[in-house]
């Protein structure tokens, strides 16, 4: 398989690779993993004042698609508020990184790692949503 | 139909009732059961491939040879699915029509998730260390888990047919097996590394 120079890009240089500290003010954390190819993602968001998050940083341990997909969604929700981030799309991801159908599955795991830290926050702070 | 036709050569190579459409088991005429006895399936699997091996159809039509071909691809397909512990369990539950789903379902738990996190985690640091004592012992800690599990899965799809319970299980194997698979290859690395 050839990757694109885009998800080479993101693989070689991952961006925000970490994590926060759990007590952390305003963070949250979503766990997301694909059984067909064993792959796990942990992402984590830091929400501010006015749900804006303020951060991101995310932990794989898969392909390079995956890595380069939670790579590029914590750049991608950095500066939005929560209800925006939701909005992002596997196929907008998909489209960016220029991944091949048998790499779709990479995309829609890093839209849930969102969804899954977006409900974490929510539980947290008591927002209904 | 001319009489000077040869019978239908998928039957003359397996006998009256086998087809190329049979299931897996019924192919090697074994109980459709998780618990198999590996040394048996090895057994029935030379033996049919002795039937159906091409090279005793090499003067034979063209239609012969290519059904032995056939044959022969199909049952080294369903050797290749029965033999190995997951693949046989997520076979079983196709056949019982129970989708593992393991495209689409990415609801896993959270605490086995952070536990397959720590699990990466351990084999990344034991491999950056190159420390091959302490991946074997990763390795070892694993295959004891792994045997419990299929342990269960074999509880669930040959005495209680939970076949929905089942799936779950095998959803979590399919996350395990792949640990061992990182764990194994961290070990060749370690010991290229040791012997260069």
């Amino acid at each position: 398989m050839t990757y694109s120079v885009k998800v080479l890009d993101h693989y070689e240089h991952p961006r925000n690779v970490g994590s926060f500290a759990k007590d952390e003010e305003g963070v949250a954390t979503g766990m997301v993993g694909a059984p067909a190819c064993g792959d796990v993602m942990k992402l984590q968001i830091k929400v501010g004042k006015g749900g804006i998050i303020e951060d991101a940083k995310f932990k794989t341990y898969g392909c390079g698609s995956a890595i380069a997909s939670s790579s590029l969604v914590t750049e991608w929700v950095k500066g939005k508020t929560v209800d925006q981030a939701l909005e992002i799309r596997n196929t907008q991801i998909a489209e960016e990184l220029a991944l091949p159908p048998v790499k779709i599955h990479c995309s829609i795991l890093a839209e849930d790692a969102i969804k899954a830290a977006v409900a974490d926050y929510r539980k947290k702070h008591g927002d209904p949503g | 139909m001319s009489t000077a036709m040869s019978p239908e050569p998928s039957r003359r190579i397996l006998g009256e009732t086998m087809q190329l459409t049979d299931d897996f088991f019924a192919l090697f005429e074994m109980p459709r059961a998780f618990r198999i006895d590996p040394s048996e399936l090895e057994r029935r699997y030379h033996e049919r491939q002795a039937q159906v091996h091409p090279d005793r159809f090499a003067s034979a039509g063209d239609t012969e040879r290519r059904l032995s071909l056939q044959w022969a691809t199909r049952i080294n397909e369903a050797y290749q699915t029965l033999r190995r512990p997951l693949s046989r369990a997520k076979y079983l539950l196709q056949l019982a029509q129970h989708d593992i789903a393991s495209e689409s379902n990415l609801a896993m738990p959270t605490d086995f998730l952070v536990e397959q996190m720590e699990w990466r985690e351990a084999i990344a640091e034991a491999r950056a260390a190159a420390d091959h004592h302490g991946l074997e012992h990763l390795h070892h800690r694993l295959h004891h888990d792994l045997q419990e599990r299929y342990g269960e899965v074999a509880a669930l799809l040959d005495d209680r047919h939970d076949f929905a319970e089942a799936a779950d299980r095998v959803r979590r194997l399919m996350f395990l097996e792949k640990l061992l698979f990182e764990i194994d290859e961290a070990i060749v690395v370690s010991e290229e590394q040791a012997s260069g």
